[in-house]
């Protein structure tokens, strides 16, 4: 239990005994070291943000620019490794950079709150709901009975709360979990809450419900934000001020508007020119003054007068569970699905977690067999094919998964990697496998020196480009990218994206790229399938689906996408 | 609340964090595997290095008793010499019936060795073979595999040993080929059930699809991707195992139903000594002071392997 | 959770079918005559050997004899002894001092390696932690009659702390030495599982969230830490049941316990094998109702089992 803290500032919300003029939390030069197996690593370097009584600031970097190890810090959650080892991190004017455990353990959750990121890791698996409720509300000397544990879920949107603060975290659903999470960090009214990604692990449906809802009820607390991203698109949006971090330092802040259409330094404009998000608006933007769609996307992407490479007709796959003794239900994770993919092109698949868009790539890879439908490929059905035949039939597509840490073998090298589909296929001999490895690490672009290398050496884009590398190996016609950019940082996904470009206007690839990113597709699909529950909702060409949405789904998915009402100047992407 | 909002636009100056090219490959170091991460984690450790070398001196030992005593155990047990004391050239004494404590504990150093290292190998080819189909494949053959082993498991390792040495096909033959079949026979489900539960893990990863969907077949995406990613946890338990299995047989020996007292070990020398403990104990001391040094060089390389070979210590 | 109970029995029975099956089946049912091979050395007399051949159906199919087997042993009509004694009234006497035995173990070792495994976990990396890891590797390494013979020696004769045996004088405190000395090899793994699990658990997403929530560090480590890492470690104490069962053989033995390990380690010595095998079904049926019962705790303590496949 901890004791009352009376300082000069009142810590419930009132507007009077607040300095309004008065930073709520100040960074100076903050800096952070951590104690690695390699030495000293310093993470952060000379950080500064200024947050104002309420005010929402976002910092926005990719993996490795110190934004959340800047953030942990002010709620004192460095891991053990890592300590502050200089600048000033001050609360209300007081400096709890180096304040005693017993003093942060006072501030955390009824001044500091936190949401973290993964819904699922973040709660304890064998506490129901409510207990977690329960115990942040004691501990923080707030009534903790079952009506204030039920009040404070509901509160957060979850209807129903009584029956569900009884339940296990795993009977909920992501949206829930993370509602849960939203719940139990404003449930002591904090005047400061960090939101780590809050919803980087969630649906895209699902992640506007929730920053909408979290956005409501900080407004109504007068709780400040500190809201950390990798979206910009999102950080302006949601954002009054945003902190650009790279490599440990901010490089830029300002209001989140002037920042967007004024970036000074040139990460931020990197950035700014990368993120799918913005780019997306921008190509909407600009189709809106007229300028014509050819002009805005690479040259390959116009259609060509050219054959259906695939015929998806009627698909349907049905699994079987297991219910209980002997009991079993059908699922349909794919139910009645058709659409043709053009060679040269490339056909985005886009839906949601369950939406079936999985299933369909591994169907199209005959990896699973469907249950009913058919797969034509060249006009072949791929269903009639022999063993023999199915084996060459593997050459002429290839896929790229998500995973960049689980696609590549680790007990493999690179070069071992990239020339097992040649020796498997019997390809050439020794000597001529060896050049083609190397051409195909060019096309890539990486460096030759990658070949002797280690999967775990290489960071998540590269290792991506090694699987890009792998699946050119046999010559393919057809690539299945199943989320291939989905794990990636902005700027990697956009060199990626770029590179798979390149790949396609030279090579004349046709791509099958699933994804639940719109606006990812908006830079690189001629065409959009749109799958929701195992069904297609709605197909056509990118420019039709984007403009003139048919289908409520396709809408909601559309208004998701962050950043889709804000005023960006049109640009050439 | 928003009256007062920081509106300046803070820009760093470019030369405090000079933008890198997006994505560049690191050149500088050597390339590193699995196996070679370890190796230079294990280099470093002491653990490491104390039973590595231990277990060398115990293995030439082993091998070569006639290189540290010129005693011949059995020759001169003379009973005049009976529980005598330490003597020049017979540093740890007689046993009860005056043969060379030294002496015997250096020639009793094969059986054990053997018995570890045999029993591990059998251990090692049938429970690894069950386990990686039983996890591979699932269904039925997982079915079986699963109950088959818990039927063994119901059966502790040291009732299950009673039990099977009633029989007459083991009353009959005593040595240490027997030994060796008990605990293996006992002991493979631990090592079936480690193997299944490691190849589960690894065959949804997304590299075994990548193969499958380059036309490997599945036995053969078994053999060349999902077993190397399995081995690591199977040579941590075969190497603790080891020991394991050593001083197993030592308590079998112990029971009389281990090795037959004909043959020289470090089991039944203790189980001998048992009489004399109060008058003299010493002479169950130092054979028991080897088992366990043996023993304790096994598990601790086992330990350091398990600290080595451990995925989230590797260098990213 | 009705029908994870169910499941589990079902699986659990074919499981004790299978192994007292196995049991008999190596010692009845192989080639050769089972009643002399019993006896090994010692052939008793024909009047005896008659009367066994029957008591053990014989003459009747192998199945009728299983079952009839499984019978006895459910209405613990479990024979005769080679002194005539019925088996079942003997066991009734030894059976509680080795269960007061096995308690007393079982406390020792899980207080114990859970307590020092918590703190080695919670201190990884320093002094303690150190220590204790190298002490439970040594612990591991000294077969438990060695270990056995060095606590009498050194508590019961040179110390003069405890009584060295026990014989008729059976109580809690006098079964404590040999509690403690069973205890020990199964000690080590609890502390290390404990250990590792509380490592694993230490970085846990959310540990790191329940701290940020405001909790002492007390709660965390207790509500959360150690509440999660138990799961592992209970699992592991059913199974360790076995190895105190075996350990109890050599324990019971050294100190003089009046118990099961005691009258198991006689009927070998004295190849009598219709006691081993009925000793060993008994001690099986227990183990595997005891890992029944080990599993039940484990779905109350991680609900996600509960609603499992």
């Amino acid at each position: 239990m901890k004791e009352a803290h009376v300082t000069t500032s009142d810590v419930t919300i009132t507007e009077a005994g607040t300095p309004a003029d008065r930073p709520l939390l100040e960074i100076r030069d903050l800096a952070i070291t951590f104690n690695t197996s390699n030495g000293e690593v310093k993470a952060v370097r000379n950080a500064h943000l200024t947050i104002m009584p309420g005010e929402t600031v976002a910092i926005v970097g990719e993996s490795g620019s110190g934004k959340s190890t800047t953030a942990l810090a002010a709620i004192g959650l460095l891991p053990g490794n890592g300590r502050v080892s200089g600048g000033q991190i001050l609360l209300d004017g007081e400096d709890i950079s180096h304040a005693p455990e017993k003093r942060m353990i006072e501030l955390r959750g009824n001044t500091i709150g936190m949401v973290p990121q993964d819904p699922m890791s973040n709660l304890n698996p064998v506490w129901k709901i409510g207990y977690q409720v329960k115990e942040t509300l004691q501990a923080n000397g707030r009534p903790s009975g079952p009506e204030d544990i039920a009040k404070v879920l509901s509160e957060a949107g979850l209807p129903d709360s009584h029956r569900r603060a009884k339940q296990y975290p795993h009977e909920f659903s992501g949206g829930m979990r993370q509602r849960a999470l939203i719940a139990i960090g404003l449930s002591c009214q904090p005047r400061l809450l960090i939101a780590d990604e809050p919803t980087s692990a969630l649906d895209v449906t699902v992640q506007r419900q929730i920053l909408d809802h979290l956005e409501g009820m900080t407004s109504e607390l007068g709780t400040a934000v500190l809201l950390i991203t990798h979206d910009l698109g999102l950080a302006a949006e949601r954002a009054d001020k945003v902190v650009v971090m790279y490599r440990g330092q901010v490089v830029e802040s300002g209001p989140s508007l002037e920042l967007l259409q004024n970036p000074q330094h040139p990460y931020t404009k990197r950035l700014v020119e990368s993120a799918p998000s913005l780019a997306s608006r921008r190509i909407q933007v600009a189709k809106e003054q007229g300028v014509e769609a050819a002009d805005l996307l690479a040259p390959a992407a116009v259609a060509r007068a050219a054959d259906n490479v695939l015929q998806i007709q009627d698909l349907r796959k049905v699994y079987k569970l297991r219910q209980g003794l002997g009991k079993s239900s059908d699922f349909a994770a794919v139910d009645g699905v058709s659409f043709d993919v053009l060679r040269g092109t490339t056909t985005a698949i886009v839906g949601e977690s369950g939406s079936g868009k999985s299933t369909v790539a591994k169907m199209v890879l005959q990896l699973e067999k469907p249950t009913d439908g058919k797969i034509l490929f060249d006009g072949v059905d791929t269903s009639l094919l022999k063993p023999s035949e199915l084996f060459k039939f593997r050459r002429r597509v290839q896929p790229i998964f998500q995973d960049p840490y689980g696609s590549l073998d680790p007990m493999y090298n690179i070069f071992r990697t990239i020339e097992e589909p040649l020796r498997v296929h019997k390809i050439g001999n020794k000597a001529s496998r060896e050049k083609k490895v190397r051409e195909l690490l060019d096309q890539v672009a990486l460096p030759q020196s990658t070949m002797q290398r280690y999967p775990n050496e290489l960071s998540g884009g590269q290792r991506q480009r090694v699987a890009i590398a792998r699946a050119l190996a046999l010559d393919p016609e057809v690539i299945i990218c199943d989320e291939a950019v989905s794990a990636l940082d902005v700027l990697v996904q956009a060199q990626v994206l770029n590179l798979l470009a390149d790949l396609q206007s030279n090579l004349g690839l046709t791509y099958l790229f699933i994804t639940h990113d719109l606006a990812v597709v908006r830079q690189i699909a001629d065409h959009v399938c749109v799958m929701e529950k195992g069904r297609l909702v709605e197909t056509g060409s990118t420019d039709d689906v984007f403009d003139a949405p048919q289908q409520e789904y396709t809408q909601a998915l559309l208004n998701a996408i962050p950043g889709a009402k804000l005023m960006l100047p049109p640009e050439v992407a | 609340m928003k009256s007062n909002q920081d509106t300046t636009h803070f820009v760093a100056p470019i030369e405090e964090t000079p933008l890198l090219a997006t994505d560049a490959v690191k050149t500088d170091q050597a390339p590193l595997s699995l196996w070679a991460d370890a190796w230079r984690k294990l280099r470093r450790r002491p653990l490491f290095i104390v039973s590595a070398v231990m277990i060398l001196v115990i293995l030439v030992v082993a091998f070569f008793p006639g290189l540290f005593t010129q005693t011949a155990p059995n020759d001169n047990c003379q009973l005049a010499n009976s529980d005598g004391a330490p003597s020049p050239g017979h540093p740890f004494g007689f046993t009860f019936q005056g043969c060379d404590v030294y002496a015997r504990v250096i020639y009793g150093t094969q059986a054990s060795v053997m018995v570890g290292v045999f029993a591990v190998i059998g251990v090692l080819i049938i429970g690894v073979t069950l386990g990686a189909l039983a996890g591979f494949y699932g269904g039925w053959v997982d079915s079986v595999i699963a109950r088959l082993g818990d039927i063994f498991f119901a059966l502790p390792l040291v009732l299950g040993a009673l039990v099977v040495t009633q029989l007459p096909f083991f009353r009959e033959n005593k040595s240490v080929w027997t030994v060796i079949m008990i605990i293996v026979l006992l002991a493979w489900p631990q090592m079936a059930r480690l193997t299944r539960g490691a190849v589960i893990e690894v065959r949804n990863a997304d590299f075994i699809t990548a193969a499958r969907s380059l036309g490997v077949s599945r036995i053969q995406s078994l053999i060349k991707h999902v077993l190397p990613n399995a081995l690591a946890p199977i040579i941590v338990l075969a190497t603790m195992e080891l020991g394991v299995f050593i001083v197993l047989e030592a308590t079998l020996s112990f029971l009389g139903i281990g090795l037959p007292g004909s043959i020289m070990s470090w089991g039944n020398d203790i189980s001998a000594a048992q009489s004399s403990i109060r008058t003299n104990p010493a002479v169950l001391l130092y054979p028991a002071a080897a088992l366990s040094i043996t023993v304790l060089s096994f598990i601790m390389l086992g330990d350091a392997l398990r600290d080595a070979l451990d995925p989230k210590s590797r260098q990213r | 959770m009705i029908q994870f109970i169910l499941r589990r029995l079902l699986q659990v029975i074919p499981v004790f079918l299978g192994t007292t099956l196995l049991v008999y089946f190596m010692v009845f049912a192989l080639p050769g005559d089972p009643i002399r091979a019993l006896f090994g050395d010692r052939p008793p007399s024909e009047a005896v050997i008659a009367a066994l051949r029957q008591q053990y159906n014989l003459d009747q199919p192998f199945w009728v004899q299983y079952g009839l087997f499984l019978k006895n042993l459910f209405t613990f009509n479990l024979g005769v002894d080679f002194t005539g004694q019925p088996i079942a009234a003997t066991l009734g006497r030894v059976f509680p001092v080795t269960v007061m035995l096995a308690v007393e173990a079982l406390v020792i070792q899980a207080v114990f390696g859970i307590g020092f495994g918590l703190i080695a976990g919670l201190r990884k990396g320093k002094i303690f932690d150190s220590s204790v890891l190298l002490a439970s590797l040594v612990v591991i390494a000294i077969p438990i009659f060695v270990l056995g013979f060095v606590l009498q020696l050194v508590f019961g004769v040179y110390l003069g702390w405890a009584k060295p045996t026990v014989g008729t004088d059976v109580s809690w405190s006098t079964l404590l030495l040999p509690a403690f000395a069973l205890a020990l090899v199964s000690f080590a793994y609890v502390l290390r599982l404990t250990r590792a699990s509380v490592i694993e658990n230490s970085t846990a997403d959310y540990v790191r969230t329940a701290t940020a929530k405001g909790l002492s560090r007390p709660r965390v480590v207790m509500a959360h830490i150690l509440r999660n890492s138990m799961i592992p470690v209970v699992t592991y104490l059913g199974a360790s049941l076995g190895g105190l069962m075996g350990g109890a053989i050599v324990t019971e033995g050294i100190f003089n316990v009046p118990g099961v390990g005691q009258k198991l380690y006689q009927a070998i010595l004295r190849s009598e094998g219709p006691t081993v095998v009925a000793i060993v079904s008994v001690l099986v049926l227990v183990f595997v109702i005891a890992n029944l019962l080990v599993d039940l705790l484990y779905a109350w303590l991680d609900p996600r089992i509960r609603y499992e496949k």
